[in-house]
């Protein structure tokens, strides 16, 4: 293929991705961001993990080293079997920062601290220099491929191919800068770029599979023949000794691999950075891995094919391109060529922005601000500075990966950088991961670890890997290269969390290890001075970074939610928490964090504020649990009230049966007192008639005093008025009274009485009479209503001493059918009566009075259930109460 | 505490169970990947390497689908259980419902903080 046909292919290769970069950016700029932010982008995005190293170099390794290839495919699986709980809770956590990059992410979990963060910078930089020296190398080694297969072209020389690296890393570098660098959003994505690198995915897969079904079915017979060429290859000498694979190489590839998923810069921009929300992971999580099994699954059978059909000098790191060009597929062969050229640019690019983020926002961007200090000049237009400052990064880190490619003209220099850069950025990994889950890390155990594994990886593995200093010495048989890993992982860790432990945070490094291990929003402290002529500053200063349009929209948004009007919210510790954050997404948390401590004129946080943050939390909780307990007392208030209510239901029922009785009960004795009247008015009734007449109208007249007596004497009772005459009495006399005094009620029953004398005879301080009054009526009760065919009584008397006083308890037992309990609690009550009142004939208020007598005693009278029959208790204590007893001896 | 139930409807208890089990995953993938390398390296070193790992790996890929979409719809059931709950009593003894996803995520996730 001539070498104009290849130039004008790529070239249009490459216009084709500006204009799909340009076309996303300009769909999301209208908000049409539903297609581009599906997870499917998202997922093909994540690709860029494959780069030119591994596009072209996974071939060259398996052939020198069978399946340990494979290590770099499967360690990023393995970290992706843990995307439902843990990558999700990464995106969640950085997403909720407003986190830029990786060095961003440490920096803010480490009390926002930018030393820090420019550490990591420090070693992305070194890692990345090389690593994209690497991919602008194989990009010329590609046209070189093509260049040396036409002879034809004889004006290609090794100095023009030595500038396609240069025009390919300017033309990089353009691509970067122009859809890199549009803006300075609060979320730092970039739908142009994700785009484009999503269709390089595409191409770079496509690619690589037709070649893979090239290799299986047109150069061999199918896979059953590839695995016998496997098995075949697997037995020359020189493959068994190199191909075996090593626990301690295999492990410490895993691991490494696993880790620069998470830590590469380019890998943290497109899975975290890029990341709308977390939720995108569920399809990524099989998706990716998905991904990187086809990607690979062609690697093994390329290689063999390679071995077998080129050359022993040809370089195996090519195979996938002079495979398909010495087989006369010029066509396959340059889809494969626009594969790599994909792998090589997408990484260039994102490499390139995250690198030149992290340079920014951590180098440049914090040393301006730190000389501007001196000289007053807050005007100046930070935006124009940060994005400048990012495009000037740009440059620096392509033109950097451009002279190092240009230095070293030795492959063997540039093969092995893949795997330098990821070691160097997995020493970030301990601090990230442990910022994440332990609240006890803190910054200096991470400046310790970083800084313990950075030393390391530099003396053990990136000085040698180019030229300088030797191996690790190693006893034994352990390879250097993975014992060097180990070492470097171990001891940072150690480092890490040895310090942490004997650290004390400060307290925004707290607040922010709460907010980062927990995953909850943070609160900035609220000792800012809360007055509108500190929100002014706060306005122009979010004006220099965003513009003076986005940043009015966004403080009138905030005003507006606080439910005030204008352009200036109250400085809140929510609002101003989401206002450094803001920031933060485009200048990094900790520049945010200063600018706004010096423009708002914040207070440094104290421990006591956060013990206040801890009170506050703690007060609320102990109100959530006052307000729980206020609920249950409630309950029972309002269950004391519902039976009260239900009592004064029933009462009010039962008073008016009273009253309808009360009333026909002194109706009878009037009517009789009337009608006999009327009769003793005849002349011609005999004198014994007239005796007899006014007999009866005397007794019903009696009846009615009775009556009327009873419902006085309550009364009075109740009113707590009544006159009580103290004396001394013995109970037994008592009793005995009680019971000839009762027989008058039904004499015509003859009750058996169970008494148990020897324990009547007690001395008893009361009203005697009373008492009395109370004896007769519950014995008359038992006489009116047991219903026993052969009725007893059963008198008891006990003495009890309870709570340091003396009572006397005295039982009143009858064997009839008792009381219901249904109607128990009514029997004490005014008008109560049980059965048909005519067969009673009373009035109801017996009991009452008794229980009234027996509170002016200082004593009661209850129902005792379960006693075979009805049976009442009177209790009394030996003397009356101090106040009853003086109002007897008054009365006396 | 009276908002975090002691035990959980079907729903929750299903999706919890499944969270574990995407917590095990990795421990197990790791093991599949790592242990037949210390244990046997000249057993998957060559075609049969090829088999296993590329069988596990498959495998691996469909165990993550898998389980992926039996969390989302065991959440998406949670969540259908406990809007049923709320619709169903709104007295403040159906206190005892399933929470909803957010909340359970970070329960899953955060865990609750130790002291400040």
């Amino acid at each position: 293929m001539p070498f104009e046909t290849l130039l004008a292919i790529c070239l249009a290769y490459v216009v084709l991705m500006f204009v799909v970069a340009f076309a996303a950016d300009r769909a999301a700029a209208r908000g049409h961001v539903r297609w581009l932010d599906h997870p499917l982008v998202y997922t093909l995005s994540l690709s860029v993990y494959c780069s030119a190293w591994t596009f072209y170099g996974a071939v060259g390794y398996a052939s020198r080293s069978g399946l340990e290839f494979l290590t770099i495919y499967l360690g990023p699986t393995l970290v992706f079997t843990c995307a439902w709980w843990g990558l999700r809770r990464l995106v969640r956590v950085a997403r909720m920062h407003h986190v830029t990059s990786v060095a961003d992410l440490v920096s803010a979990r480490f009390g926002k601290s930018n030393r820090l963060a420019a550490l990591v910078t420090l070693i992305a930089v070194i890692a990345s220099t090389p690593y994209i020296a690497l991919q602008l190398k194989s990009v010329s080694l590609s046209f070189e491929v093509f260049a040396t297969d036409t002879p034809e072209a004889p004006i290609i020389n090794g100095a023009t191919l030595g500038g396609t690296a240069g025009w390919v890393a300017a033309g990089l570098a353009l691509f970067t800068i122009l859809f890199g660098t549009r803006n300075l959003a609060a979320d730092e994505r970039h739908h142009g770029v994700v785009t484009a690198i999503a269709l390089e995915a595409v191409v770079k897969l496509l690619a690589f599979l037709a070649l893979g079904v090239f290799v299986v079915w047109g150069l061999a017979d199918g896979p059953a023949d590839i695995m016998a060429r496997i098995a075949r290859a697997a037995e020359a000498p020189e493959n068994a000794e190199g191909w075996l694979l090593r626990a301690d190489r295999w492990t410490a590839l895993n691991m490494v691999a696993a880790a620069a998923i998470l830590t590469l810069p380019r890998m943290f921009q497109v899975m975290v950075v890029e990341a709308a929300d977390e939720e995108r992971l569920t399809v990524a999580g099989w998706a990716f891995p998905a991904y990187l099994f086809a990607m690979s699954l062609f690697v093994m059978p390329i290689a063999v094919m390679g071995r077998e059909l080129l050359p022993a000098e040809a370089n195996p790191d090519l195979y996938v391109l002079t495979l398909p060009a010495t087989q006369g597929q010029d066509m396959l062969a340059m889809l494969v060529f626009l594969g790599g050229f994909s792998a090589a640019t997408s990484m260039v690019v994102v490499c390139a922005i995250a690198v030149a983020t992290m340079v920014s926002n951590h180098w440049l961007v914090p040393l301006w601000l730190a000389m501007r200090k001196t000289t007053e000049g807050e005007a100046t237009d930070l935006r124009g500075f940060v994005l400048n400052a990012r495009r000037l990064a740009i440059l620096a880190v392509v033109a950097a990966g451009w002279v190092y490619h240009q230095a070293s003209e030795g492959s063997a220099a540039l093969a092995a950088m893949g795997l330098v850069a990821f070691v160097g950025m997995a020493q970030v990994l301990p601090a990230m991961i442990g910022g994440l889950l332990w609240r006890g890390a803190n910054r200096k155990g991470a400046y310790a670890g970083i800084g313990t594994g950075f030393v390391l990886w530099m003396a053990l593995i990136f000085l040698p890997s180019v030229g300088m200093g030797g191996d690790l010495p190693v006893p034994g048989v352990m390879d250097p290269w993975a014992a060097a890993v180990f070492l470097s992982l171990s001891a940072n860790t150690l480092a890490f969390i040895a310090v942490s432990i004997f650290g004390f945070p400060d307290p925004v490094e707290r607040l922010q290890g709460l907010s980062f291990v927990s995953a909850v929003e943070p609160i900035r402290h609220s000792r800012m001075m809360r007055s509108d002529d500190r929100a002014e500053p706060l306005l122009a200063m979010a004006r220099r970074v965003w513009g003076p349009e986005e940043a009015l929209r966004y403080f009138q948004a905030e005003a507006r939610a606080q439910g005030k009007s204008g352009y200036l919210p109250d400085l809140t510790p929510r609002f101003l928490t989401r206002l450094e954050r803001r920031l933060g997404g485009s200048i990094g948390s900790a520049t945010a964090h200063a600018m706004i401590d010096r423009v708002a004129g914040g207070v440094a946080l104290t421990v006591s504020d956060l013990l206040q943050v801890a009170d506050e939390a703690q007060r609320a909780k102990e109100e959530t649990q006052r307000l729980e307990s206020a609920r249950a007392e409630l309950a029972v208030t309002a269950r004391q009230l519902r039976e009260a209510n239900d009592k004064l239901t029933a009462l009010s029922v039962q008073k008016d049966a009273f009253l309808s009785q009360i009333s026909h009960e002194l109706r009878t004795p009037m009517t009789s007192v009337r009608a006999f009247s009327e009769i003793l008015k005849d002349p011609s009734l005999t004198p014994e008639e007239r005796a007899r007449f006014a007999g009866i109208i005397h007794d019903e007249a009696g009846r009615l005093t009775r009556l009327l007596d009873d419902l006085l004497d309550l009364s009075v009772l109740e009113s707590g008025r009544a006159q009580l005459s103290i004396s001394v009495a013995n109970l037994h006399d008592l009793i005995n009274r009680a019971l000839s005094a009762a027989s008058a009620t039904r004499p015509e029953r003859s009750f058996l009485i169970d008494r148990d004398m020897s324990s009547e005879h007690l001395g008893i301080i009361t009203d005697a009479d009373r008492l009395l009054q109370v004896l007769i009526n519950v014995i008359s009760n038992a006489r009116k209503y047991c219903d026993s065919a052969r009725p007893l009584l059963i008198v008891r008397v006990q003495n009890l001493e309870a709570d340091g006083t003396i009572i006397d308890i005295i039982d009143i037992i009858d064997n009839g059918s008792g009381i219901d309990s249904a109607r128990q609690s009514l029997i004490f009550e005014k008008f109560a009566r049980l059965n048909d009142p005519a067969r009673a004939g009373g009035a109801g208020l017996g009991l009452a009075i008794c229980r009234e007598i027996m509170a002016a005693l200082g004593g009661d009278i209850s129902y005792l259930p379960g006693q075979g029959g009805a049976a009442f208790r009177i209790t009394l204590p030996k003397r009356p109460p101090v106040g009853v007893a003086a109002s007897g001896s008054s009365a006396a | 505490m009276p908002d975090k139930p002691l035990f959980l409807e079907r729903a929750s208890f299903h999706r919890r169970r499944l969270g574990d089990a995407a917590r095990v995953l990795p421990v197990l993938s790791s093991a599949l990947v790592l242990v037949p390398v210390w244990w046997a390296p000249a057993l998957v070193s060559f075609a049969g390497g090829v088999l296993w790992f590329f069988l596990l790996w498959a495998g691996l890929i469909l165990a993550v689908w898998a389980l992926h979409r039996a969390l989302l719809r065991a959440e998406a059931a949670t969540m259908r259980a406990s809007e049923a709950v709320a619709a169903g009593q709104s007295r403040p003894e159906g206190k005892a419902q399933a929470r909803p996803a957010q909340g359970d995520a970070r329960q899953n996730t955060g865990g609750s903080p130790d002291a400040l």
